[in-house]
């Protein structure tokens, strides 16, 4: 009876670590095919033009005011600047944010779904005074707007 | 689980719900430098935010190290009910992650 009910136990036990075993595989998948779609030359790129050749398969944006960049006209602290990308553009596909001064200058891209509004808002950092570029890909055509923010301490190392 | 690194909130107003995310993570670029060692501190940034409403992707953000550190992060989108799940999930460039879900207020 003894060694029997050690024996349950033992099995128990080792269906559990093969559970955990397959859910550690699965999730170690997952990464691999997320990180693939991730566009490494657009956020490599040293340029402007360059970055959004690789981003979007063209460097030539359309000024647009139908864009509107909100951002701070003098950033005290570069490694936190507040930028939000509205647009009332219709059929918005992505917004990319860029600032220009920056070593990399694509610092994000938002792939926007169905439902999605043409509105973005995060924090960024600015290694000097530059302007930040919205970019806003919409009816497979892009335009962008752009705004000059000043930085007194710059975010990018220091 | 320890506590997650994510922070959400989603709230519906007249049909439009606006989802407000902070993430905990350091968001290094990989070009600043210890001062102490003068050694470069390797890169470790978020790449990818994915958010779903009710399992549909309804964003996804690709991100250098160019987003502050501790990321906050803004969307709108329609579509979206009172109660119904949004999901937002994170990986890093060394394959990390993690996701949580609220559900709309």
């Amino acid at each position: 009876m003894n060694t029997d009910m050690k024996r349950r136990i033992f099995l128990k036990r080792s269906l559990t670590a093969g559970a955990v075993g397959v859910a550690a595989g699965a999730g170690l998948l997952a990464p691999q095919q997320i990180l693939a779609a991730w566009n490494k030359a657009a956020f490599e790129a040293k340029a402007v033009p360059d970055a959004l050749n690789a981003l979007m398969g063209s460097g030539a944006t359309e000024p647009s005011d139908a864009i509107k960049i909100k951002a701070p006209d003098i950033a005290e602290n570069g490694a936190v600047v507040p930028i939000t990308v509205d647009t009332s553009l219709e059929g918005v596909e992505s917004i990319a944010i860029i600032a220009s001064a920056n070593p990399v200058p694509l610092v994000a891209n938002f792939n926007l779904g169905k439902g999605a509004q043409g509105f973005v808002s995060t924090r960024i950092k600015m290694g000097k005074t530059g302007d930040v570029i919205g970019v806003v890909k919409a009816g497979g055509k892009l335009y962008s707007a752009s705004k000059g923010v000043k930085v007194t301490i710059g975010g990018c190392g220091g | 689980m320890a506590k997650s690194s994510i922070k959400i909130r989603a709230k519906d107003k007249d049909g439009v719900t606006t989802v407000k995310a902070l993430m905990t993570h350091p968001m290094e670029t990989g070009g600043r430098k210890d001062k102490k060692t003068g050694k470069k501190i390797p890169a470790h940034f978020i790449q990818e935010v994915v958010c779903k409403h009710n399992g549909a992707t309804v964003m996804t953000a690709d991100w250098s190290g160019g987003v502050s550190k501790n990321p906050y992060i803004s969307f709108k989108f329609t579509g979206g009910a009172k109660k119904d799940d949004v999901e937002l999930s994170w990986t890093d460039n060394t394959g990390k992650s993690d996701m949580t879900s609220a559900k709309i207020k």
